[in-house]
């Protein structure tokens, strides 16, 4: 065991020799920034320092002043030009004419001018020209509006409304499987996000599903102006737990979330809380984050009570090696509380009964994602590996029907590895592998009604999809879906995805 | 237990008895403003970029690594203009560094300081990947990066006001021999004014306006569409009617539609590094322009 030193510092340093680093790196960096802030008391150091920032406002206001002129010529001659001036902006649909745009603004010198230019005064500012006109009027501070259209087509050998899995116990109504048979609308997302002021950020995701209901995905404020790599959120989000798991489904590799997701995170945990992340000022990437929240859905229940439902822990890191591997990993731990959650189980006999758990369930996720292009340029071909393993631990009390509780302990885990490969551009081809452990379930007092399972759900994945451009996809996904026992589902889809309006960023 | 201790007490030692060096940290999104940065700063400024010549600087993701820099980092200098929405705004947002949020000191956009080309009249994504703001390549007119140096030199001033003097002193010494390297350029560039060239990607925009090149073809259908076979027929039928002397592609890019029409067009297919590394002539900003107008004016000798 760990020699017990009296300082506990000391002590955590020792056993954990990263912290060490970590510390003394720490301490580095604020006694670098405390040099930093220590001028050279040297009063004429002072003075030379605010002599060459008067200098340096003067040489900027000069540009600006030149500038202005500028700009006032160039107004002046697109108004003695009239109508002929303003009209090539609407009329001409060509894009692709550099001569119409460059006519309407004032061109630049051409290199024989650019010759004769007198070495000293740098600034060159009869070529700034405004820049950026911002569209006047109360629109302007309207959010940038995403919206994400999709559907898909699915063909099954069992019946998706059926569809469980085995060993694991969901509420009634959780999401598995594909969704609905035949055609429908896959998860459309209307998104729309802000700056609120100079400290805060907003940001709306409102789902739409098949069956015309519409879901507040995500709807928080996040903090832009905290120091030292802190970000705290506050509303509904998703958690930073695992790699997927704070993915927007528009964004997966494949068309549905693994088994994993499904079985032990209700396919993606969301709720209402607070989320606080903080980076290390390190070189390498060390990302924390703690979140609190309302344990709103499965694991948790929607439950009255004042205390926080859910508690969540992240850690994740990552770096590049050389300049064509890059990589993130992770572990993070989530809590959730229920009481008297209602779940589908399945009887000794096979038949379904209804059982109740209040009690607490903590789930360790480790996650991995490896990406590979030549150079880093992965518009032609890139490879991305990516795997996470869960692991759930539930215990509390279990009732059968409208019996007494007993004692309940159940351990359960399971994971994936997938890779994706873009092998020409435009194409990617993908190959998924899941499989799921029910564990040892300790069902106490309801062992002789509810018995566990030795069956090891599994499934494969295969798909292929088409990207004609940065903002459409269309794919293809099979695969061999043997999640409940005894009833191997061969499923064949095939999907759209679009992305419309503002650009959005993806997260890595 | 004591060496243990000893160890910390030297780890403190050595970071106390670090020189007070605070260079200020710039992360570059691309090599050009990271080589402008380096000459306007010298030893003032600690700089990382972001990508390299060899990437397509629209296809960029926020890695890790990148997140961590964004974190530390006292300027981000980019080149705006939507070059790198599709990951800037996660590493800024994912960064928790206040510094250099859009709009602040330490978020310094290039294509801000610039006239820009290609400004399209309808914003519309059937017209492919168009930039509402202007063409973002702005880098490839060495006259906008005079401006732009003028206005970052400025911004490191501001951003470390201890150190503004040698900031502006860098920067003229920099105006100065960059608008002698203008001078022989325009010289030496004098050959090319009105040669024709067909362009892989519109990411030439800003040379052609500075050499005064014809572009009379693209290669990509829209912006940011590879080339297909049946549009490079279309191109090769263009050319017919009017004559390219040459095809440019970027260091970046997958050469082989270039190869393709320079063999069925018979005219030289000439890589040109679009930023500083991407080819070994472009060494630093000089060398970019160099090497550019070599290769360019040898590939349109008769």
């Amino acid at each position: 065991m760990l020699p017990s030193h009296p300082p506990a510092a000391g002590r955590r340093a020792v056993a954990a020799p990263p912290w060490r680093a970590a510390a003394a790196l720490a301490l580095a960096l604020g006694l670098h920034g405390a040099a930093l802030a220590s001028p050279a008391s040297d009063i004429a150091e002072l003075k030379k320092a605010l002599a060459a920032m008067k200098a340096n406002y003067d040489q900027r206001i000069t540009a600006l002043e030149t500038q202005l002129h500028a700009t006032q010529d160039a107004l002046a001659q697109a108004r003695a030009a009239g109508p002929a001036a303003a009209a090539p902006a609407t009329a001409t649909a060509a894009a692709s004419a550099p001569d119409t745009t460059l006519a309407a603004s004032p061109a630049a010198p051409p290199p024989d001018a650019l010759a004769a230019v007198a070495p000293p005064p740098p600034v060159d500012t009869s070529a700034a020209a405004p820049t950026g006109a911002a569209t006047a009027g109360a629109n302007a501070f309207n959010p940038q509006i995403s919206l994400i259209l999709s559907g898909q087509y699915a063909h099954t050998s069992q019946d998706p409304a059926s569809a469980r899995i085995t060993g694991f116990a969901l509420p009634p109504g959780a999401e598995t499987g594909v969704g609905s048979r035949g055609f429908s609308l896959s998860e459309s997302e209307l998104a729309l996000a802000a700056n609120i002021d100079p400290w805060l950020a907003g940001n709306i995701n409102l789902s739409i599903s098949g069956d015309n209901s519409i879901e507040a995905e995500e709807a928080y404020i996040t903090t832009t102006s905290l120091p030292d790599g802190l970000v705290l959120k506050a509303g509904r989000f998703f958690s930073g737990i695992g790699y997927l798991n704070s993915q927007h489904s528009h964004t997966w590799d494949f068309v549905d979330n693994p088994l994993a997701y499904q079985a032990m995170l209700g396919t993606q945990y969301g709720d209402d809380g607070l989320q606080l992340h903080w980076l290390a000022p390190t070189d390498q990437f060390l990302e924390f984050g703690l979140e609190a929240g309302r344990g709103r859905s499965f694991p948790g229940d929607d439950g009255s009570r004042n205390a926080a439902g859910m508690a969540a822990f992240t850690f994740h890191t990552g770096g590049d090696i050389g300049d064509s591997h890059s990589w993130r990993a992770g572990l993070s731990w989530l809590q959730a509380d229920a009481d008297g959650q209602a779940l589908s189980d399945v009887a000794r006999d096979g038949g379904p009964v209804d059982t109740t758990f209040s009690g607490r369930t903590r789930v360790w996720i480790a996650d991995g994602v490896w990406k590979w292009a030549p150079h880093g340029n992965a518009t032609r071909t890139y490879f991305k590996l990516q795997g996470e393993w869960l692991q759930s631990r539930r215990s509390g009390d279990l009732a059968v029907g409208e019996g007494i509780a007993a004692p309940y302990r159940a351990i359960q885990s399971g994971g994936y590895v997938q890779g994706v490969w873009q092998f020409l551009p435009l194409w990617r081809v993908g190959l998924r592998t899941e499989r799921l452990d029910p564990g040892h379930a300790n069902y106490g007092l309801n062992a002789d009604v509810l018995a566990g399972t030795d069956y090891h759900p599994t499934k494969n994945s295969l798909m292929v999809d088409f990207n004609p451009s940065e903002f459409s996809r269309f794919r293809l996904q099979l695969a061999q879906d043997r999640s409940r026992q005894g009833a191997i589902d061969h499923q064949v889809l095939l999907q759209y995805q679009t992305s419309l309006g503002a650009h959005g960023a993806h997260s890595y | 237990m004591t060496l243990r201790l000893l160890s910390i007490a030297a780890a403190l030692a050595a970071a106390l008895a670090s020189p007070a060096h605070a260079a200020v940290k710039v992360l570059a999104c691309e090599p050009e403003w990271g080589a402008l940065a380096t000459e306007l700063g010298g030893e003032l400024v600690d700089v990382a970029v972001a990508t390299s010549a060899m990437q397509d600087p629209h296809q960029v993701q926020a890695k890790p690594s990148l997140i961590a820099r964004a974190r530390n980092a006292d300027l981000v200098a980019c080149t705006g203009a939507e070059l790198e929405v599709g990951w800037l705004p996660v590493l800024l947002q994912q960064s928790g560094n206040p510094k250099v949020q859009p709009g602040q000191p330490g978020n310094f956009a290039a294509a801000d300081f610039v006239r820009k080309l290609d400004v399209p009249a309808r914003v519309d994504r059937a017209q492919g990947d168009v930039h509402p703001s202007g063409n973002p390549h702005i880098q490839t007119d060495p006259r906008n990066i005079a401006l732009v140096a003028t206005a970052l030199g400025a911004r490191l001033a501001q951003v470390d006001p201890a150190h503004a003097a040698q900031y502006q002193q860098r920067t003229q010494a920099f105006s100065q021999k960059w608008q002698a390297n203008l001078a022989r350029w325009a010289q030496q560039a004098a050959p090319l004014k009105g040669v024709a060239i067909a362009a892989h990607h519109k990411a030439y925009t800003y040379m052609e306006d500075w050499l005064g090149l014809q572009e009379v073809a693209v290669l990509e259908p829209k912006p940011g569409v590879e080339p297909s076979a049946s549009h490079l027929e279309e191109v090769l039928a263009t050319l017919k009617a009017r004559p390219a002397k040459l095809v440019v592609y970027s260091a970046y890019q997958d050469p082989k539609p270039d190869e393709w029409l320079s063999q069925a067009a018979h005219i030289p297919a000439v890589k040109l590094p679009f930023t500083v590394g991407g080819t070994d002539g472009a060494k630093d900003l000089t060398g970019l322009f160099d090497d550019t107008l070599a290769r360019l004016l040898a590939a349109s000798k008769p």
